[in-house]
C-alpha cells in the first residue's frame, strides 16, 4: 500500500544567544554524519545558512541563555514558530558562565569594564541605539518560554548532539546515559 | 537465630541488629542515592535523598534501622522522581556552574544528577551571592555550592575535635559559617590534615592549587557511573585518594 504523507524532510532551526557559539561547534563536531543529517533535514534560520529570520519548523535549537532584550525577542520567534525547542549547552539550561555576572549590578559591571579596568583609557560605556539593551540579570531559557528538551553540556559532545538528534528524528524518547550526560 | 533480612526491591537482603536501611544495602552493594550520608560519620538524614519506602511509609534510609521482614521500595519511578526534583532544588538554591567548578566530575550532587538522569534545573534560579572565603593558606571556600550536608560540622566538631564549621539561620536563609569572630577560615585552627578538609561531597572545600590535576573527563564519576560504585561509597574513607 501506498503511504498516505510522504516522508516530508524535517526543518531545523538554530541560533546562539548568551552563548559563546561553542555548542555550534560542538555541533559541527558530528562531522561527516552532519552528511546524513541533511539528507534528513533542511536547515532553517542557522548560523549555518544566515537565514535572519526563522519560518516555521520542527525543531530549534537553542544556545546560550538570555542576557539582552534581543535575546527574548529571538527565544520568542524560535518558540513561535519551532514544534519542538530544545536548550542546547550549559548557559541555555542555566545560564552558565555570563550568569556569573549575577551577583553584580549591571551598572557595576559595565563600568569596570568600560571605564576602570586597568588599561583602559578615556573609556565609555556604549550606548548606540542600535545596542540590544542589557538586562539586570542573565536567566537560563526556560525561565522564559517552554523548552521542551535539554542537551547539558559545556558544550556537549558531537556524540550526545548526533545521539539526542537521531532519537528524536528516529520517534524515540531522545536519552543522554553515561557517558554522553554531563555538564562540563 | 536464623539470619534477619529486609526485602529491598523484592530481594531479601540480609542485615545486622543495629544496621540501617543504607547499612545493609551498601553491603549488599544496592545503590541508594545519598549525599549527607557518609559511612565514617554519624548519619543525620537531612539531604532526604536517600528516601526510600518502608512499609509504605517515606523514610531516610540512612538513619532508618533495617526491622526482620521491612518491605522497603527503592529503586522505583515515583522514589527517582522525588529525588530528581530534590536534586533540582538543591541546583538552584545555590550557584552551580560545573564548567567552571574544580569538584567537576569528583562531585556527588552532580554524579547523582546524570545517574537520576536530571536534565535541567526546572525551577527558577536563585542566584544567590555567596562570597568566596579564599584567606587560608591551603584550603579556598566556595560557599555558592554548599548543600548544607553538614558533614564538615560532623567531621570538625565530633572527630578533629575542632568545630570549624557550623550551620546559622533558619529555613532559606540558613548558610554554612566558619566559627571565628571575623568569619575568616584563615582566623580558626583549620589544616589541610583534618578530616572535614576531605569530606564535602560537592566543590566548597578545596585544597588550593591542585583542581585540574585531573583532566576533565578523566575524574572519578567520568569513568564509572555512581551507582555502579557502591562498594567504594560503602569503604570510602577521608583518607582516600582524591582523583
Ligand atoms: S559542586 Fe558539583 S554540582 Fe555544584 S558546580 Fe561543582 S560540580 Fe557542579
Ligand atoms: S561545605 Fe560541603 S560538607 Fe560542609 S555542609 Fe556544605 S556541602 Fe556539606
Ligand atoms: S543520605 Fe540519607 S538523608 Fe541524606
Amino acid at each position: 500500500m501506498e503511504a498516505v504523507v510522504q516522508n516530508r524532510k524535517l526543518r531545523l532551526a538554530t541560533t546562539s544567544l548568551a552563548g559563546c557559539f561553542g555548542c555550534h561547534m560542538a555541533f559541527l563536531d558530528i562531522d561527516e554524519r552532519l552528511l546524513d543529517l541533511v539528507e534528513r533535514v533542511d536547515f532553517d534560520r542557522s548560523p549555518l545558512t544566515d537565514i535572519k529570520q526563522c519560518g516555521a519548523c520542527d525543531i530549534g535549537l537553542i544556545e546560550g541563555g538570555i542576557c539582552n532584550a534581543e535575546n527574548i525577542h529571538v527565544l520568542q520567534e524560535f518558540r513561535r514558530q519551532c514544534k519542538v525547542l530544545i536548550a542546547i549547552g550549559a548557559c541555555a539550561v542555566n545560564g552558565g558562565l555570563p550568569a556569573q555576572r549575577n551577583h553584580l549590578s549591571l551598572g557595576q559591571c559595565l563600568q569596570e569594564v568600560y571605564l576602570t579596568w586597568p588599561g583602559i583609557v578615556s573609556g565609555q560605556i556604549p550606548n548606540d541605539p542600535e545596542l540590544p539593551l542589557p538586562l539586570d540579570k542573565v536567566h537560563p531559557i526556560h525561565e522564559i518560554v517552554r523548552i521542551d528538551y535539554f542537551i547539558p553540556g559545556c558544550p556537549p559532545s558531537g556524540d550526545a548532539i548526533w545521539k539526542f538528534l537521531t532519537d528524536l528524528l528516529d520517534g524515540r524518547t531522545p536519552r543522554l546515559g553515561h557517558p554522553l550526560l554531563h555538564f562540563d | 537465630m536464623t539470619q534477619q533480612s529486609i526485602l529491598l526491591d523484592g530481594l531479601p537482603v540480609p542485615f545486622e541488629e543495629g544496621q540501617t536501611i543504607m547499612d545493609a544495602a551498601m553491603a549488599a552493594e544496592i545503590f541508594i542515592p545519598h549525599l549527607c550520608h557518609h559511612p565514617e560519620f554519624k548519619p543525620q538524614g537531612s539531604c532526604k535523598l536517600c528516601t526510600v519506602k518502608a512499609s509504605g511509609r517515606y523514610v531516610s534510609a540512612c538513619t532508618m534501622p533495617a526491622r526482620d521482614g521491612m518491605e522497603v521500595e527503592n529503586n522505583s519511578p515515583d522514589l527517582n522522581d522525588k529525588r530528581r526534583t530534590m536534586l533540582q532544588m538543591l541546583f538552584v538554591e545555590g550557584n552551580h556552574f560545573c564548567p567552571s567548578c574544580e569538584k567537576s566530575g569528583n562531585c556527588m550532587l552532580q554524579a547523582l544528577a546524570y545517574e537520576l538522569e536530571m536534565l535541567s534545573p526546572h525551577f527558577n534560579q536563585f542566584y544567590p551571592n555567596r562570597p568566596l572565603d579564599a584567606s587560608h593558606p591551603q584550603v579556598l571556600l566556595d560557599f555558592n555550592r554548599c548543600i548544607l550536608c553538614e558533614l564538615c560540622v560532623r567531621a570538625s566538631r565530633d572527630v578533629d575535635g575542632k568545630h570549624v564549621f557550623s550551620l546559622s539561620g533558619r529555613g532559606i536563609t540558613k548558610h554554612l559559617i566558619v566559627n571565628a569572630e571575623s568569619g575568616r577560615l584563615a582566623d580558626t585552627d583549620f589544616s589541610l590534615t583534618d578530616k572535614a578538609a576531605h569530606v564535602c561531597p560537592v566543590g566548597v572545600i578545596l585544597e588550593k592549587r591542585k583542581g585540574f590535576a585531573v583532566p576533565i573527563g578523566q575524574r572519578r564519576y567520568d569513568v564509572d557511573p555512581i551507582g555502579m560504585q557502591v562498594e567504594r561509597l560503602a569503604h570510602r574513607t577521608t583518607t582516600e585518594e582524591e582523583i
